[in-house]
């Protein structure tokens, strides 16, 4: 018989042997009923105690998601609230900025931002710092290369505010609530998730505090350090509204058709195939066609990717799409089905289009369609600047997708009012054009000649094909000749190539 | 050339508005506000002074303002404004 008073001398030379302690009772377990636990937690804060506990100082990094889209509310009430109790210096690292993020343009002039990290930039904030509002260049990253450089450490996130659209005490968090309260919704919150998975300290900001346990959860309890309560993260109506509507421009059904029986006739439209849309009037029209081709010819895809629409929902609820993969919901529809549907998986900006990640899902995806501001003779693709010189628009998953699918296509009509949209040179580079498979124009379609086996299937297939410089001189002779963009001396903006390499620089432009 | 306030044209996407004025000065006085000046300025206050010139208009005040109108487009508007403030019909001659 061995009892625990005889084994102590060996449980104490075994603990010195493992340099360890040796166990001692300490107090009493706690009794309080565990309902009351799920209603508290030191983690809720105030904003201002939030920032203040942070240990966030002047000159550090601070980090936002862009899920709210046009109708977001956290970046502008975060920055008022630093630019009161005072900090300056700060470097905006967000998944992307869009118009409603004007108040920053105060907050750069005063000091308080003096860097910005971004996707996107548009509207007057987009204007004023293609005018030289910085002396900083703004970091333009995609999507994936954004996830890329989280992780590699290049884009350190000292302090990151994510909006959720509910939250429990302890940081679980999603961009949906189940609560009665729910104030508003995002669905997916991909874009964040690298934020609470890498940043030093993470503060969800939330509209819906809502009982442990808040599950399923996007974000976990984990990763966070905070959790702060305010009246409104975000208008979820400015994501986009809840119903599909099919457009009635006929140039857009006309691209969309074309860029439809590209993909049927490309040789990848086989069961189990893998598509991304863009969520543009032609890309959503497209997908209408596709729908009907895959019904007529009994093909089901295995997965739609990328951000997620009513659309791709539609046609995932009747069985034509077995999954979706969701980085961002483009809408009310898409972000309720990632909340009720198990089959509808959130993916975090890595998971879904880093280079260096093998599993991002970008590299199992077989066809995209994408959009265009200006397309050149080389392939190369702008997104992000427009024909004027002025920044208005955003890179996103674009080069990602572009250069890890086995097929991208590019639909943009030849001409947007008086702005060629196929060129000479694009005035910006940010999607290489060897990555860039078709361009799908109302005058045509061009194939890369790196891809002659999918000109040949086009072309047997009665598709009109041409070469692309007859597109760009087809623009040249309805417009007239263009003078030059009276650019300046002063970089204003660097494009990152999603394996951390620098693209292209923008130049600032002087009226 | 008797003349009368007129216009011709819309702010839609691709269309150009050219309001014409009657003026005291010599000559004709363009106001151009353009989506696509830096690229286009020059050439559509070109098209509009030749426009003009070729309905005998020399004295002007002309506002345009202009949503990336093609060349045909502008040509047609103009002559359109011109007509209504001159009420000269051009298309009958």
């Amino acid at each position: 018989m061995s009892s625990l008073k005889e084994r102590m001398a060996l449980i104490e030379a075994q603990a010195a042997r493992m340099g360890k302690e040796t166990y001692h009772q300490t107090g009493r377990k706690a009794t309080t009923p565990r309902m009351q636990y799920q209603q508290e937690c030191s983690k809720v804060v105030t904003l201002e105690q939030a920032i203040t506990r942070s240990g966030l100082k002047d000159g550090m990094t601070i980090s936002f998601h862009h899920h709210f889209r046009g109708g977001d509310k956290v970046v502008n009430l975060v920055v008022d609230k630093l630019a009161e109790m005072g900090f300056k210096n700060l470097h905006l690292a967000a998944s992307s900025l869009q118009d409603v993020h004007k108040p920053l343009i105060e907050h750069i002039k005063n000091g308080v931002i003096t860097k910005i990290s971004t996707s996107g930039l548009r509207g007057d904030l987009a204007n004023e710092i293609s005018r030289g509002l910085m002396e900083e260049p703004v970091i333009f990253r995609s999507h994936g290369g954004r996830g890329s450089a989280i992780a590699q450490g290049d884009l350190h996130i000292d302090v990151a505010f994510l909006g959720a659209s509910s939250c429990d005490p302890l940081g679980n968090a999603c961009g949906y609530s189940r609560s009665e309260n729910a104030k508003s919704i995002c669905g997916s919150l991909g874009y964040a998730l690298p934020d609470a998975q890498y940043a030093d300290k993470v503060i969800i900001v939330t509209d819906d505090l809502v009982h442990y346990p808040n599950t399923p959860n996007s974000i976990s309890e984990r990763d966070v350090d905070f959790v702060v309560e305010v009246d409104s993260v975000g208008d979820s109506s400015k994501i986009a509204s809840g119903a599909i509507r099919d457009t009635k421009n006929p140039r857009d059904i006309l691209l969309a058709q074309q860029a439809a029986k590209v993909i049927i006739n490309s040789g990848y439209f086989k069961d189990g195939f893998s598509i991304q849309t863009g969520s543009g009037g032609a890309s959503l029209a497209a997908v209408k066609f596709i729908r009907e081709e895959m019904i007529k010819q009994g093909i089901k895809a295995s997965f739609a990717l990328g951000g997620i629409t009513a659309h791709m929902v539609k046609l995932h609820e009747e069985g034509l799409i077995e999954r979706l993969i969701d980085v961002q919901s483009f809408d009310k529809v898409a972000a309720m089905s990632l909340k009720d549907d198990s089959m509808h998986k959130e993916v975090s900006a890595n998971e879904y289009a880093s280079a260096d990640e093998q599993g991002s899902a970008t590299h199992y995806l077989d066809m995209v369609i994408l959009s265009a501001l200006e397309v050149d003779v080389n392939f190369n693709v702008n997104v992000l600047v427009g024909s004027d010189g002025i920044i208005r628009g955003a890179i996103g998953g674009h080069p990602d997708t572009a250069a890890d699918s086995a097929l991208s296509i590019i639909v943009c009509p030849l001409l947007r009012g008086r702005i060629p949209c196929v060129v000479d040179e694009v005035t910006t580079l940010i999607t290489p054009g060897s990555t860039v498979d078709v361009v799908v124009t109302e005058y045509g379609i061009a194939v890369n000649p790196l891809r002659p086996e999918i000109a040949e299937r086009l072309k047997a297939a009665g598709l009109n094909i041409v070469d692309i410089h007859s597109l760009k001189e087809r623009a040249e002779k309805i417009i007239g000749h263009a003078a030059p963009l009276p650019f300046g001396d002063k970089v204003v903006g660097v494009v990152m190539n999603r394996d951390g390499s620098v693209l292209d620089v923008i130049k600032n432009i002087v009226d | 050339m008797e003349m009368k306030d007129a216009f011709a044209g819309t702010l839609e996407s691709g269309d150009i508005l050219i309001q014409i004025s009657p003026t005291e000065k010599q000559g004709v006085e363009i106001e151009l506000q353009s989506s696509v000046a830096y690229q286009f300025g020059e050439q559509i206050k070109k098209v509009i002074r030749e426009t003009l010139d070729g309905l005998g208009i020399d004295k002007a005040l002309v506002r345009a303002t202009d949503k990336g109108a093609l060349d045909c487009t502008i040509r047609a508007r103009v002559t359109a404004a011109a007509v209504r403030a001159t009420g000269k019909d051009v298309w009958h001659e």
